[in-house]
């Protein structure tokens, strides 16, 4: 059971919030544009890999707000929480 | 009563306060203090229990929580009893019930001990190989086996004991009370850290507090005394809470864990009432230290598992703490420096100790000494290759071992005479909670022991569940271990002066070998679930090779108490078998919880009508007084139908429906879900959510709205109204609310942040009456008089903000029955007043109120889908013939894009349509599947019914179905094979009832 560091409330039990799958997919601005091939790619693909992973969560019965969050998924560590709209750290 | 096998010298024994419990029918006395075991064993009771496949007499084996035989049913009441308790757990109390598991008829008489004579027939997988084939046979088989096996019995009545949970935050939890964990909390809250110390057993101090051998001294003093003035302190120490009785069953990521604290479990039937039970405690800890200790192992021989052979430390435990001699004539059996110690304790208060057999050649350490001058005898490589006796131990058999330890160096047997056998195989750190966390162990070649590694969060091991055994070590490691992790520069134990016998040699036989071929031995591995080493070696011979496989094929840590003691045995065979290092072949994985849970626990006080929680709306009460019946939607409680007299629900409904079309009826409609929505971009976001256009949609009109995922499955529905320039209120589906509400906040959110727009949900904060039908517009009218309700000036999909008397009204003329019908929405308060005033109102008009059903029978007359009914998830607007409600103007919304890919866009894609039965009586049943032809093999299955009902007014069965290619069979037969009977169906188009939609401006 995760304690996660909410950027708006601070620390909270993993049971407060939803996981939203991976992070940093943007909806296409202008869907009619793609071949069906890369709206699929969009709408279906994720990655699900064993190791560092970037994640959506949102503190649902909190504060409500959406938030990234980088997290080891071999150990389930939580390596960094950051704020939806900033960019990834490099590396 | 005979207690003379007790000694006096016990501090934690009241011998002044007498006990009485039943065991198996018999009354027995013991004192306050007493286990159930050591008060059994201070009765002579030894054979407690039958071993689960061979039904073989067990007894009493260890002191504490590991028990793997003395496994109880206690209570014999049918609302409290509870099986599968360890003996030596259960303190006794007066009135105490207790009785033998897996026996029948009696423990004395078993009928499935049978199968120990049969056990050639029995090994390793014999129920996987035998009972699976044939398959029919099963139930015969099962039959059988049920009876004879189990693991006592369930209660039969709901539990009316008392459970709850509690939340604690700490800074340190320190898991076990012994001299380490002792140690870690009193270093812990003398440094101000918030601190909670917790241990399984009722009393603090672990083996120490009962260590009263001048070997082992600390601070010139004997260790147990030195431990009890620690307690003393500790106890005086503020920032520490301590829970005896409470064991810590999980331990999961960052720190948190689950322990089970037992509040009345030893107390009698009169104490306890009224009192909490049990407590599940949540546990968040900033570090955690843990204290667990370690578990004796037995020695894997042939027959080592009749009553009366306990563990060595259980044998000294009873003696020591308890006060209670288990037998007349002890032998120790042993392979390191353990049984001494008990050996030495039992012969200084005067009970019988005839010899110790010692697998190793010699030991030149100080307690061996002492045993020998005391003159004790000592058999070295001596090992036991049989015990005698069945339901008591009675002698046993020993011979000299070769070199190598694996044959004899001569075949002389010795027989000796022995009640009690205290077995010593040497100590593993109880490490379960260590790798539940996620830990990873390594395993320590020179004494043969897994010990922790590599931690996964803040958390240490402390003491002989760190694999330091000796007290000198204990206080060393400990002592420099805290001061590391707890950050603390000077600690009470920097300088402590500690006496202590020193182990000098080891040596581990993991199968002691017989005289006899292996075939015809019985050395125990898991007692409780009778594997034996020669179960392991099948299974090896048999191919498998992964501890993981081994343990399920053998189910060797599969009981209760999960292998606690056989489970290093179990790898030692299988390496000195396979000829793998032990520390490679691994360990199995140690599973949550530690030691049973009840589900009293478990749930808490999340029972009956707080097992989840319900929403009623303000007109509930009304509902209830008019006879309603409830149906769950969600959280909600939802009035279904109103029966009067004796009618069915059917009849309801169908009176229900019909009222409503020729006169009036009035729905409860609060359950809605309500979004209030606000901002200068709010046009914009509804044109982006819902797949028509709404940025021409006038104040104060209405509109239908689709929601899609942007798979382009339909998603959710209802109607919004436009209040203002820059302020709607959308209604979305009862079950759907809160997800629409949160994939709205998603998206505005993360996707489209630069849009000024604000959600609220305020479905809690309005009542909504919808009254419908032809006269609903004079019953409106009766409500507010001076309101003008022509077409003109209050048109359908239209809103008006009015007051009836003093109550501000919102009323939108939307329908979803195809009726004329207006929903009156109040402030939530005045719900109950509003729905009065309508049917008050409405009286002269026969307003008929109608529940859940009734609705979805009159939007079902009209075609109209329920999202999640008619819809599931697999399902578009076209699909559902809706085209008309997709904006083609429209770049974009959600799901758009999907709507062109080639999979959507499919002909033969099951699609909505209306069906009819050739009977028009016949009711289809819901989720029924509909084919086309019969003579196919497999039989096409082209769809199923979603929604049927009886149609009143239109005096005929009607269904809404999903059919491939629907679309274009209006008019063709299809059927529907039921189990008894083949319905033949005629498809048609989905609205039923006034296509031309004259009933809406009646
Ligand atoms: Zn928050």
């Amino acid at each position: 059971m995760f304690l996660i560091n909410c950027p708006y409330c601070g620390e909270r039990d993993q049971s407060e919030f939803i996981a939203g799958g991976e992070a940093h997919i943007e909806r296409p601005k202008q869907p009619t544009e793609l071949s069906d091939d890369e709206w699929a790619e969009y709408l279906f693909m994720r990655k699900n890999i064993k190791g560092i992973q970037f994640e959506r969560w949102n503190h649902a019965h909190g504060c409500r707000k959406w938030f990234n969050m980088i997290r080891d998924t071999s150990n389930d560590e939580i390596k960094l929480i950051y704020k939806m709209g900033e960019k990834p750290p490099k590396g | 009563m005979s207690q003379n096998l007790r000694v006096k010298s016990s501090n934690f024994i009241d011998e002044t306060s007498r006990i009485s419990f039943k065991f198996n029918g018999k009354t027995y006395y013991g004192f306050k203090g007493d286990t159930l075991a050591s008060a059994l064993l201070a009765n002579n009771v030894h054979l407690v229990g039958r071993s689960f496949k061979y039904h073989r007499p067990r007894g009493i084996m260890t002191s504490g929580s590991e028990e793997p035989n003395a496994i109880v049913q206690v209570g014999n009441d049918k609302a409290i009893t509870e099986p599968n308790v360890r003996a030596t757990e259960v303190e006794i109390y007066n009135g105490l019930e207790a009785k033998s598991q897996n026996c029948w008829p009696s423990v004395n008489f078993d009928i499935g001990g049978i199968n120990n004579f049969l056990s050639p027939l029995l090994p390793a997988g014999f129920y996987y190989k035998t009972f699976m084939w044939p398959a029919s046979f099963w139930e015969k088989y099962e039959i059988a086996i049920r009876h004879s096996a189990g693991l006592g019995r369930s209660p039969t009545k709901p539990d009316t004991d008392i459970y709850e949970h509690r939340y604690i935050h700490c800074d340190v939890l320190v898991i076990g009370a012994g001299i380490s964990g002792i140690m870690a909390a009193k270093s812990a809250a003398q440094n101000n850290l918030n601190t909670l110390l917790l241990d399984e057993k009722n009393e603090l101090g672990g083996t120490t507090i009962y260590q009263n051998s001048d070997n082992f001294k600390i601070d010139n003093k004997i260790s147990s005394e030195w431990l009890n003035d620690e307690i003393e302190e500790l106890k005086k120490l503020d920032n520490l809470e301590i829970k005896t009785r409470t064991s810590v069953a999980a331990y999961h990521g960052y720190n948190y864990l689950l322990a089970r604290e037992n509040l009345t479990d030893h107390q009698s039937k009169d104490e306890k009432v009224n009192k909490v039970r049990q407590r599940l405690l949540k546990i968040r800890a900033k570090k955690v230290i843990i204290a667990t200790g370690s578990l004796e192992r037995p020695l894997v021989f042939n027959n080592n598992d009749r009553p009366g052979i306990m563990l060595s430390s259980a044998v000294k435990k009873y003696a020591d703490y308890y006060g209670v001699i288990c037998g007349k004539k002890n032998i120790f059996f042993t392979n390191n420096d353990t049984a001494y110690e008990s050996a030495i304790s039992l012969y200084k208060k005067g009970i019988n100790v005839h010899c110790v057999i010692d697998i190793r050649e010699n030991s030149n350490s100080s307690i061996v000494k002492e045993a020998q001058d005391l003159g004790i005898k000592i058999y070295w490589s001596h090992t036991v290759v049989d015990t005698h006796g069945y339901k008591k131990l009675k002698q046993i058999s020993i011979m000299e071992l070769s070199k190598d330890g694996q044959s004899f160096a001569n075949s002389n047997k010795t027989v000796l005479d022995c009640d009690c056998l205290g077995i010593a195989g040497g100590w593993t750190p109880a490490v379960h909670l260590f790798t539940q966390s996620g830990g990873k162990l390594k395993f320590r070649e020179k004494d043969q022991v897994f010990i922790p590694n590599i931690y996964p969060s803040k958390q240490i091991s402390i003491g002989s569940c760190n694999g330091d055994f000796e007290l000198d070590e204990i206080i060393k490691n400990t002592s420099d271990t805290l001061k590391d992790f707890l950050e603390i520069d000077n600690s009470d134990y920097d300088n402590l002066t500690v006496k202590t016998t020193k182990e000098t040699s080891k040596k581990n036989i993991w199968l002691l070998p017989s005289d006899k071929f292996i075939g015809k031995t019985k050395p125990f591995v898991d007692y409780q679930n009778d594997a034996t080493a020669k179960d392991i070696k099948l299974a090896l011979r048999e191919g498998f090779r992964s501890i993981e496989h081994v343990k399920r094929y053998t189910t060797t840590g599969m009981g209760t108490d999960q292998g606690k003691l056989g489970n290093m045995h179990a790898l030692g065979i299988i390496a000195d078998t396979t000829g793998v290092k032990m520390g490679e072949v691994g360990t199995t994985t140690f599973r949550p919880p530690y030691t049973p849970l009840t589900f009293g626990t478990i749930v808490g006080r999340n029972v009956g009508e707080y097992f989840d929680i319900f929403r009623r709306t303000p007109m509930n009460d009304w509902h209830i007084n008019n006879n309603a019946e409830f149906e769950n939607v969600g959280q909600w409680k939802r009035a279904w139908y109103y029966p009067r007299g004796n009618e069915s629900m059917h009849e309801a409904v169908q009176r229900e429906s019909k009222a409503t079309r020729e006169s009036a009826g009035i729905l409860d409609a609060s359950t809605l879900g309500k979004i209030d929505i606000q901002g200068s971009d709010a046009s914009e976001f509804l044109n982006r959510v819902y797949t028509n256009a709404w940025s021409k949609l006038g104040i104060g009109k209405c509109r239908y709205g689709l929601m899609l995922n942007e798979d382009g499955m339909v998603y959710d529905d209802g109607v919004t109204t436009r209040l203002g320039e820059n302020h709607y209120i959308m209604t979305t589906t009862t079950g759907g609310a809160a997800n629409v509400m949160s994939k709205l906040e998603d998206y505005l959110q993360t996707e489209w942040p630069e849009l000024d727009v604000y959600l609220t949900s305020v479905t809690d904060h309005f009542a909504t009456a919808t009254i419908g039908g032809p006269n609903s517009k004079k019953i409106l009218n009766k409500l507010i008089p001076n309101l003008d309700l022509s077409d003109e000036n209050f048109p359908h999909m239209s809103f008006k903000k009015v007051k009836i008397g003093k109550i501000n009204c919102r009323i939108m003329r939307i329908s979803f029955t195809g009726e004329l019908s207006y929903e009156i929405n109040v402030q939530a308060n005045y719900g109950k007043s509003l729905w009065e005033q309508c049917i008050d109102a409405g009286k002269e008009f026969n307003i008929t109120p109608y529940g859940t059903e009734t609705m979805h029978l009159l939007r079902a007359e009209k075609g109209f889908i329920i999202v999640g009914q008619d819809t599931d998830g697999t399902m578009t607007p076209i699909d559902l013939q809706m085209d008309w409600v997709v904006s083609k103007k429209k770049y974009d919304f959600i799901g758009k894009r999907s709507l062109y890919r080639s999979d959507t866009m499919r002909e033969d894609r099951k699609q909505m349509v209306g069906l009819l039965t050739d009977d028009s009586n016949t009711i289809l049943e819901e989720g029924a599947q509909i084919v086309s032809e019969f003579n196919q093999n497999p039989v096409q299955m082209l769809g199923h019914v979603t929604s049927s009902y009886f149609s009143p007014n239109l005096n005929k069965s009607i269904a809404l179905a999903v059919v491939k290619g629907g679309k274009d069979m209006m008019g063709k037969k299809l059927f529907i094979p039921m189990e008894d009977k083949t319905i033949n169906v005629t498809v048609v188009d989905p609205v039923f009832l006034d296509k031309e939609n004259k009933r809406l401006n009646a």
